[in-house]
């Protein structure tokens, strides 16, 4: 299946070989760019308007930056991972992929105040059961790369849980885009680097120029106990999620209305993100060249940036029937 | 049977305190083949009992406890997912973000503990208390209130990882680690000629308060004991109290421990050249050895303890050279057991 073979890749944001070969190893065009940061650029050549489809093909990880005397790893997070997720989680670090454990102090030898704190980051550190620092070298080195390990697994009524749904879940459906033939000039963009500032996606843009950019993105949903009502975001289950304004971008109004009414003619349930946090590709192409129409189409993702985010399988499929409707809309219409 | 082998036996089936079934069967399989005959009580705890012959002989328990910390079901949320309390001491900062099964009378349900997104984090420095957390199984209430009862237990999905060089990382380590060293030595006295019946024992509720240890040494009440626990491992931050890795098992002295038994386990060490740590409990230990001890009329009982890091944690991390020379001075020092005066004051 190509979601659960996307999502259980490595691709930390900087290294996502694992993906884009992957990527590449599936998509046919009339060209082919991987460009300087690693983005892949797919052009169907068509004679309308630029389009630019864009996935980003990282997921939040981690990165190796030290070793201590006792052979314990020191790291840092790539993209932002809350620390409450990390503490006793399994990862893989390396291209040897060599498994170790976030650890910290034992319950019973944390004092009363420590136990009600987070530990703070710099005392975090990965546990790959090195007896010293020599053992630890010989296994990993500095700048060597980590994500969460686990499988995706289906469960609920129709959910999946996986580490990086965020964002092969928008890699799977600009897969699947490519299937279809449109009439536009196509660009169909796998980026790298979103998580760690929508990086790639600047010089994509830049390369590509295109008239309307649609960004296919994982993104925040917290329907979940604890949450009041206004602070949800999005519902499981309620549809693609469409932004109106996030801290990157503004969607163009009538791009957005465009989609709005495609999605009501089409039957497809959709959900507008009810906050203007968060940020996507998006904003780095809407401010590429001379400017760009953008628009976000999401699927929202519970507990996203940790091990266990979590999807609705519906959501997934009204995003993929969504942006194909919208495409074919692009052909027709002006906006 | 090498003892990684006995451990990922021990350490895939789950155990949590009180329900410790599926644990409790691979317990008497590994048993069967080093001992005369496996028994079991009114409340879970397994006997392996294996006689040397010699009629009157005396008899040695050695003992870890079976059970694993877990987690149950409390109630659920308008959003249809589980409030939980906790089975044992367990640490709820390890919990969000941890995949998990809920145990239901018509069989399991995958599930995760969440964590709200970052942009709902109002006080980023504090933990998330037990009673804020949920187990998300992907149902609305109605339908998770058909699914799931209060009370089912919840069990953490945490795999066996096999670290570098001898280190483990396990959801149980504490105290499968112990159990694999007491399956271990059983198999080790097999070509010896002991001059002590021994009786292997995998006790239940241990993380609830030493339940079953109370019980099984009261009806044992055996001549000499050694329980088989595990010690906090040393880690960044933690040094007081906390023994290195991979030196071998940590032997307690303090008033729960026997002195001679203690200082006969040590000889032997030497003698064998066996690596041994020693911690000193001034009290208290918080082992099962604090109830054997008191058993009856008492019993003579030492404590054997295998380094851990990260102790109830999602993953504890271990050493199987510890739990190997644990299994190794327990046979040598049960060669020498004849009993009579040997642990008179």
């Amino acid at each position: 299946m190509l979601l659960k073979e996307l999502c259980e890749l490595f691709g930390p944001s900087g290294w996502e070989d694992e993906v884009r070969n992957f990527i590449l190893s599936r998509i046919k065009a009339d060209e082919i760019i991987v460009d300087s940061m690693g983005n892949i650029i797919a052009h169907k050549i068509g004679g309308g308007k630029k389009v630019m489809v864009a996935a980003h093909m990282d997921e939040v990880g981690f990165i190796v930056s030290g070793f201590t005397d006792e052979g314990f790893v020191k790291f840092k997070t790539v993209g932002g991972i809350l620390t409450t997720v990390l503490v006793s989680k399994k990862v893989l670090l390396g291209e040897k992929r060599v498994p170790g454990v976030i650890s910290a102090k034992a319950v019973h030898l944390q004092k009363r105040d420590e136990r009600e704190k987070l530990i703070p980051m710099s005392e975090l550190y990965i546990d790959i059961g090195a007896k010293d620092k020599d053992e630890a070298k010989s296994l990993l080195n500095l700048g060597d790369y980590g994500i969460f390990a686990g499988e995706y697994t289906e469960f609920g009524d129709g959910l999946v849980k996986s580490k990086a749904l965020d964002d092969r879940v928008g890699c799977a459906t600009v897969l699947g885009l490519m299937e279809q033939e449109y009439r536009n000039d196509m660009y169909y963009v796998f980026t790298v680097q979103e998580e760690v500032g929508l990086r790639g996606a600047i010089i994509a843009a830049n390369r590509i120029r295109p008239d309307y950019a649609l960004v296919i993105e994982g993104t925040t949903c917290s329907d979940v106990y604890g949450t009041k009502p206004h602070e949800t975001v999005t519902n499981l289950g309620g549809g693609a999620v469409m932004t109106a304004m996030d801290r990157a971008a503004v969607s163009d109004r009538r791009y957005f209305e465009m989609i709005k009414n495609v999605a009501e003619r089409e039957n497809i349930p959709l959900q507008i993100k009810r906050t203007s946090m968060g940020g996507t590709d998006a904003g780095s192409i809407q401010r590429s060249g001379g400017g760009v129409k953008t628009a976000v189409l999401a699927v929202p993702c519970r507990y996203i940036h940790s091990p266990v985010s979590v999807m609705s399988k519906n959501d997934f499929d009204s995003v993929g029937r969504l942006s194909a409707a919208v495409l074919n809309e692009l052909e027709r219409s002006d906006i | 049977m090498k003892i990684e082998e006995i451990l990922k036996k021990l350490d895939a089936p789950l155990g949590v305190s009180g329900n410790e079934e599926p644990v409790r069967a691979a317990v008497k399989e590994l048993f069967a083949p080093c001992c005369n005959r496996v028994t079991e009580d009114s409340l879970g705890n397994v006997f392996g009992w294996y006689g040397c012959g010699v009629k009157n002989a005396p008899l040695v328990m050695l003992e870890a406890h079976q059970d694993e910390l877990g987690l149950m079901v409390s109630g659920v949320t308008d959003e249809g997912s589980l409030l939980f309390c906790t089975v044992g001491g367990f640490d709820p900062k390890t919990l969000p973000g941890t995949e998990v099964t809920v145990h239901c009378g018509d069989g399991k349900y995958f599930g995760v503990i969440g964590a709200k997104p970052p942009h709902l984090v109002k006080d980023a420095g504090k933990a998330l208390a037990i009673e804020n957390m949920s187990v998300d199984i992907g149902f609305k209430k109605e339908q998770t209130e058909k699914i799931v009862r209060i009370g089912d237990i919840i069990t953490l999905n945490t795999g066996y990882i096999r670290l570098a060089g001898s280190a483990v990382a396990g959801r149980c380590i504490d105290d499968r680690g112990g159990l694999a060293a007491v399956v271990r030595t059983m198999e080790l006295i097999q070509k010896y000629r002991l001059s002590c019946d021994v009786v292997a024992v995998a006790t239940v509720q241990e993380e609830l308060g030493l339940r079953g240890a109370r019980t099984a040494a009261a009806q044992l009440v055996p001549d000499a004991a050694i329980a088989v626990d595990v010690c906090h491992g040393v880690s960044p931050g933690v040094s007081d109290n906390a023994f290195p890795l991979g030196k071998g098992p940590v032997v307690s002295v303090g008033p729960n421990l026997h002195p001679k038994l203690t200082r006969q386990l040590l000889d032997r060490a030497k003698e064998e050249d066996i690596e041994v740590q020693i911690d000193v409990d001034s009290g208290d230990t918080g082992t099962d050895a604090w109830e054997i001890q008191v058993a009856g009329t008492g019993v003579p009982t030492a404590l054997l303890s295998i380094p851990l890091r990260y102790m109830h944690a999602n993953y504890e991390v271990g050493d199987i050279r510890d739990m190997e020379n644990t299994a190794r001075l327990m046979a040598a020092w049960l060669l020498g057991f004849k009993g009579g005066d040997q642990l008179c004051y």
